[in-house]
């Protein structure tokens, strides 16, 4: 353990200065030079996948002579896109942490020839200021995920929606093609709910305790991300109502982190819609294929049920730590 | 010719649940006079002052002003009818200029036209002789001029009653002097002025008229120059005159020959006394005299360890200690009852009890409560021992009137059986009957072999209770009084010959 | 006289009963069942063991948090972080271990506490030795203390897949309460018993209504703030404890976010002062089960997931105009009006003034002036 503290420490102090001096020095013809402004991998198990990612797709091997800077900061984000306009990038990676602000910094790195690629999160700017964006679409997930929910073969549904932080782009992405379905008279809201602003786990439990306790018969849950759906199980769990794959009440979370997956893979829940953090293949892709799209981009996701599910997908797609093969997390 | 009433108040009662505060009590006041509100706390001066001000209502009686019946039902009625009123504790804002002291928060001001305001801040101080320019901050000025910018705020709003409630207790004897002339000036202007206060001394020496309550009755209203000072104790308590004139001195004169229960050399602390020598005996009661800021209570703090320590050596019964922190002086057997016990004596909140056993609890340790039990039989016993009203030992100290919190505090010390207490001013602002009731303690607890340090603004206090006097000028020992010498003159003398 | 004084020392817990009955009242008139407890796999289960349940974390945190409000006169709002910290030790700790078993779970709940202790230190010296805002010390925790949780859970979000652990945050298979709730009220006798064998309410409460007096009385004003901030750090190693072991997984960024904010108006709804002093441990209780019924009761009313703020706040807002002192002292002073007419009446009847006038808080005040 020491150990693990010493080098999260040496690794604080002195990589990110190596990182840099080492980009500097190596500067070889050649190679394709990439700036990447990112948040900072400690924001989500998401975000760690997604840093990764990010640094092993577009590395030395691969052709690439990349920097990248991690925060949270949008004037810092705007200070170190301009820094790498001014070194004379090919290509601006941003995924930022504001929205708004950066129209002029855009513009430059436009009128300097810069290529500029958006990933995960999309900027409030118009559409000619950036050459590409990659994102996930969530209301494509949410239309997946509700048509799985459709497709179960159930007499009618009666489902708790779980919402997260309302009014995010996640939230309402999600909740979009559920409500629509509820509207059209083809599943059943029984209880509406949300996690709050920390997607908490702990909210999550107590709206479906509320709907037990409201003597309320539901037959899904459709928590909007993986923890709030482990939430929703324990509530189901400690008042003795079956679920999964051989129970009454079908689960469905989202996001796919490992443990999810396992969870579903045990049929402890039946079914996670993913959320891909990991846009760096496929920007790659576009750029080593020399025809960069134009415009926002969706990245094809999956859903995966406890039929679809294999241990190459959890390995492959997954985020955060793996509990490992047939342990479920409660 | 009969003098002109301002103020006129007949049959004026009010009751509070299960007590009544005044009990048909009749009050006037002439224009141009300044009238002394005496009696012991819980009299109803308070309760009379706040009928006049608007504050409470009253239940029956008359108030007329210039001849009209009025009846105010707010403050702010009071005051617009032109009554000021300066309470004891100065409640103004410490980091805003005395201009803006002194015309903030005023109705007809709410726009504010800062140069003009300064005019006549300036003007309306220099009418009324008060040192302080209208730009200065407000903290910068002594307390004196705090206050007297108090009363120029009451009086500018065309005052015609001004109260003052206690105005001198925080302030030492030259500023009381600045503070009298003023009120002079105001007298001559007509302004009728009520003062409350503890002093005798300052109500013969300024009022005109005197008015007894007693228990919300009103014992009598007197010509100031007709009532001699014995008499107006005697109606204040409600005793016979020979119960309360000169305490006799118990306290045995120190003999040299025992070893001194407290022996301090060169000792000085960062409040900047300088180094000094003192030394008690067994029994002995001495004080420490001076003007306020001459030393007197930075010597008992640097004795208690209650400013950081900074020389000198210290013998407890012959034997060398260290004394660093109150806690060490409390474990040497040593008490220190302090000079702000608002700001360094009570726990306000907490209850007459918790306050009772604080500094034994203390002592007992961290780890070692005392039972609720044990908590509740101290806290009776003192409170019986030293006369104590409460209503309960469960009511917070903070509702007590200031004679019973400091009776509490004292309470305090000699539930811990100190060896040696010091009294810094135990007897400010409060009655008369408690000041004699804590110099008869003194006095016993000595003879009962205890050793204490008596000290007071009130050098005749002093000169009735100790034996020996530390006379103190500019944070320095000057002098040291003791028997036939011992009296309010040669104190003065020391004092100002220590000047040469 | 006695029942009397029984009413006096309750006084200040009449807001934070008085809101928990209301919550009741709705509950009830929304299901009669509202207190059935049936019994799901040999544990307990219902409303009540429900909130009881999902309260443990807040009500352990609020009793840290009233001790460091009495005596530092300011509130720490780094303890969801400090907990995500030293839970995420406990994990490092658990999931390193070759084998998990009972002392696995208990050595690393004990170095969690460690690391909860010098949190609580690290916070305490800047409170009291450096004379920091406490709000302002544990600013620094607060904002960057789950990037340090997050590297100590190895940039990944660590599962706790074991059955100790699965049953501390569930039920032991044959104690019919789940395991939380009795550790909750564990730590409350602890608490009690450690008010009851020493004198830190009376020193936390001198320190906080007055240092400076609390000093001249022998008491260390820094010692006791340092200490009411050790005790914050163990309670924040237990409540992170039971926390991840009921979520089975360390989420370094959502583990008890914001119930910082819960427990300080927890600590309010107990009636007691946020700028320090006398305060009631009981009421702090009391006051985090009202929020955890009030959050509860919202869900059961079915407000519409983008109200449900919203009504919290209304919900809050009214609460704290009535116990704020402007009404406490209107009621006070109606209810010296009313019992002043049942003075009169008792007078007439029993002729016994003294012992009737004297027993009236109310007046004791006014009479002193």
């Amino acid at each position: 353990m020491k150990k693990r503290v010493l080098c999260i420490l040496v690794i604080l102090l002195v990589a990110s200065p190596l990182v840099l001096f080492a980009g500097g020095a190596q500067e070889e013809s050649g190679m394709i030079k990439v700036g990447i402004v990112n948040l900072p991998p400690e924001e989500s198990g998401y975000r760690q996948a997604n840093v990764e990612a990010m640094n092993s797709v577009f590395s030395k091997e691969n052709g690439y002579d990349a920097k990248q800077t991690n925060t949270g900061d949008n004037t810092e984000q705007i200070a170190a896109a301009k820094g790498y306009i001014r070194d004379g990038v090919d290509y601006l990676l941003i995924s930022a942490a504001n929205a708004s602000g950066w129209d002029d910094t855009l513009k430059s790195a436009k009128d300097a020839g810069i290529k500029v690629i958006l990933f995960d999160r999309l900027i409030d700017t118009d559409k000619a200021n950036f050459q590409a964006a990659l994102v996930s679409d969530m209301a494509y997930e949410g239309d997946m995920a509700t048509q799985w929910v459709l497709s179960l073969g159930l007499d009618k549904i009666n489902l708790i929606l779980i919402r997260g932080q309302m009014g995010s782009a996640a939230e309402i992405g999600r909740s979009a093609a559920v409500l629509k379905a509820a509207g059209a008279g083809k599943l059943k809201i029984v209880a509406d709910g949300t996690g709050g602003d920390s997607w908490s786990l702990e909210e999550a439990r107590k709206v479906v305790e509320a709907a037990i306790a409201a003597g309320k018969d539901f037959n899904v849950i459709y928590a909007q991300n993986d923890g709030m759906a482990q939430g929703a199980v324990q509530a189901l769990e400690a008042a003795g109502i079956s679920h999964g794959k051989s129970g009454k009440v079908k689960v469905i979370g989202f996001d796919f982190n490992r443990f999810a997956l396992r969870n579903v893979q045990a049929g402890y829940w039946d079914a996670d819609m993913q959320c891909n953090p990991r846009q760096a293949a496929e920007i790659s892709k576009w750029i080593k294929s020399g025809s960069l799209p134009s415009g926002i981009q969706y990245q094809k996701e999956l859903l995966l049920t406890t039929d679809t599910i294999t241990d190459e997908l959890i390995d492959q797609w997954g985020i955060n730590a793996d509990p490992g093969k047939g342990v479920i997390t409660r | 010719m009969e003098p002109e009433n301002i103020l006129k108040m007949e049959g004026i009662s009010i009751s509070f649940p299960g007590v009544k505060a005044l009990d048909n009590v009749a009050f006037t006041l002439r224009k141009g006079e300044i009238h002394a509100l005496m009696g012991e706390n819980g009299a109803g001066k308070s309760t009379l002052v706040k009928v006049i001000t608007g504050v409470y209502e009253k239940d029956t009686g008359n108030i007329t002003i210039d001849g009209q019946p009025i009846h105010f039902k707010s403050p702010q009625e009071a005051q617009n009818s032109g009554i000021g009123t300066v309470y004891q504790e100065i409640t103004l804002c410490p980091n805003l200029t005395v201009a803006e002291n002194m015309f903030i928060g005023r109705g007809h001001y709410s726009f504010v036209h800062w140069k003009h305001m300064n005019e006549k801040a300036a003007q309306l101080l220099d009418s009324l002789g008060i040192p302080a320019s209208p730009g200065q901050e407000l903290s910068s000025c002594s307390l004196a001029v705090q206050q007297m910018i108090a009363i120029a705020r009451a009086v500018d709003m065309d005052c015609k009653i001004l109260i003052l409630d206690e105005p001198t207790s925080s302030l030492d004897e030259d500023e009381v002097k600045k503070l009298f002339v003023l009120m002079g000036e105001l007298k001559a202007r007509g302004v009728g002025i009520i003062f409350i206060t503890h002093f005798l001394e300052q109500v013969y020496e300024i009022t005109d008229r005197i008015t007894v309550l007693r228990n919300g009755k009103l014992i009598g209203e007197y010509e100031t120059d007709s009532l001699p000072q014995i008499e107006l104790i005697s109606k204040m308590m409600g005793k016979a005159l020979e119960e309360i004139s000169e305490i006799e001195k118990l306290a045995p004169d120190a003999s040299g020959q025992c070893v001194p229960v407290f022996e301090a050399s060169a000792l000085s602390s960062d409040a900047g006394v300088r180094p000094f020598n003192f030394t008690i005996q067994k029994g002995e009661v001495n004080g420490f005299a001076g003007l306020l800021g001459s030393g007197r209570s930075e010597s008992a703090r640097a004795i208690f360890a209650a400013d950081k320590v900074t020389g000198g050596e210290v013998r407890i019964k012959g034997q060398r200690v260290k004394i660093r922190t109150p806690l060490n002086a409390m474990k040497r057997g040593i008490g220190y009852l302090p000079e702000d016990r608002k700001g360094d004596g009570i726990i306000a909140e907490l209850s007459v009890r918790d306050n009772i056993i604080l500094a034994l609890q203390v002592l007992k340790g961290f780890f070692k409560p005392l039972s609720q039990k044990q908590a509740q039989d101290f806290a009776d016993e003192y409170i019986k021992k030293l006369n104590i009203k409460t209503p309960t030992a469960d009511t917070p100290i903070k509702s007590l009137s200031g004679g019973n919190q400091q009776k509490v505090i004292l309470a305090r010390w000699l539930l811990t059986h100190p060896d040696y207490l010091i009294l810094d001013e135990p007897t400010r602002g409060i009655d008369v009957g408690t000041k004699v009731e804590i110099q008869k303690l003194v006095l016993g607890l000595a003879s009962e072999g205890m050793s204490l340090t008596f000290i007071s603004s009130e050098i005749d206090e002093m000169t009735r209770t100790c034996s020996r006097l530390i006379v103190m000028k500019d944070r320095e020992i000057v002098g040291e009084l003791t028997g036939a010498n011992l009296t309010e003159n040669d104190v003065m003398h020391v004092i100002a010959q220590g000047g040469i | 006289m006695n029942m009397q004084k029984v009413m006096t020392r309750m006084s200040h817990l009449v807001l934070p009963i008085s809101v928990l009955l209301l919550l009741i009242i709705i509950n009830l008139i929304k299901g009669a069942d509202y207190f059935s407890i049936t019994v799901v796999k040999g544990a307990l289960y219902g409303n009540i063991p429900n909130i009881l349940f999902g309260a443990s974390e807040l009500v352990i945190l609020t009793i840290g948090m009233t001790l460091v409000t009495a005596a530092s006169q300011g509130q720490d709002i780094s303890i969801g972080v400090s907990a995500t910290i030293t839970s995420a030790i406990f994990v490092l700790f658990v999931i390193n271990a070759a084998e998990v078993t009972l002392v696995t779970i208990i050595a690393g709940f004990l170095i969690s506490c460690v690391a909860g202790l010098l949190i609580g230190a690290f916070n305490g010296i800047l409170v009291s030795i450096f004379k920091v805002q406490p709000m302002v010390a544990t600013l620094i925790l607060f904002t960057g203390g789950r990037s340090i949780a997050f590297m100590i859970d190895g940039k990944l979000s660590p599962i706790l897949a074991n059955d100790i652990s699965n049953q501390i945050g569930t039920v032991i298979p044959g104690v019919p309460i789940q395991t939380p709730i009795i550790l909750t009220v564990v730590f409350i006798i602890i608490t009690a018993w450690v008010l009851k064998t020493t004198n830190l309410r009376l020193y936390a409460q001198s320190v906080g209504i007055n240092p400076s007096a609390a000093r001249l009385n022998g008491i260390n004003p820094k010692k006791i703030i340092f200490l009411t901030f050790l005790i914050m750090g163990v309670c924040t190693a237990v409540a992170g404890f039971i926390a991840v072991n009921k979520a089975g997984r360390h989420d370094s960024v959502n583990l008890l976010k914001l119930i910082m904010m819960d427990a300080i108006l927890a600590v309010a709804i107990g009636g007691n002062s946020l700028s320090g002093g006398k305060f009631s441990i009981t009421g702090s209780i009391i006051g985090a089960y009202t929020i955890e019924m009030l959050n509860r009761t919202l869900l059961r009313l079915e407000v519409e997931p983008e109200a449900i703020k919203a009504f919290k706040a209304v919900f809050i807002i009214i609460l704290m105009v009535v116990s704020s002192p402007v009404v406490r002292d209107f009621t006070r002073k109606i209810m010296d009006r009313v019992r002043t007419l049942g003075l009169i009446d008792g007078v007439l009847k029993r002729h016994a003034p003294e012992t009737a006038a004297v027993s009236s808080p109310g007046s004791i005040k006014r009479k002193e002036e």
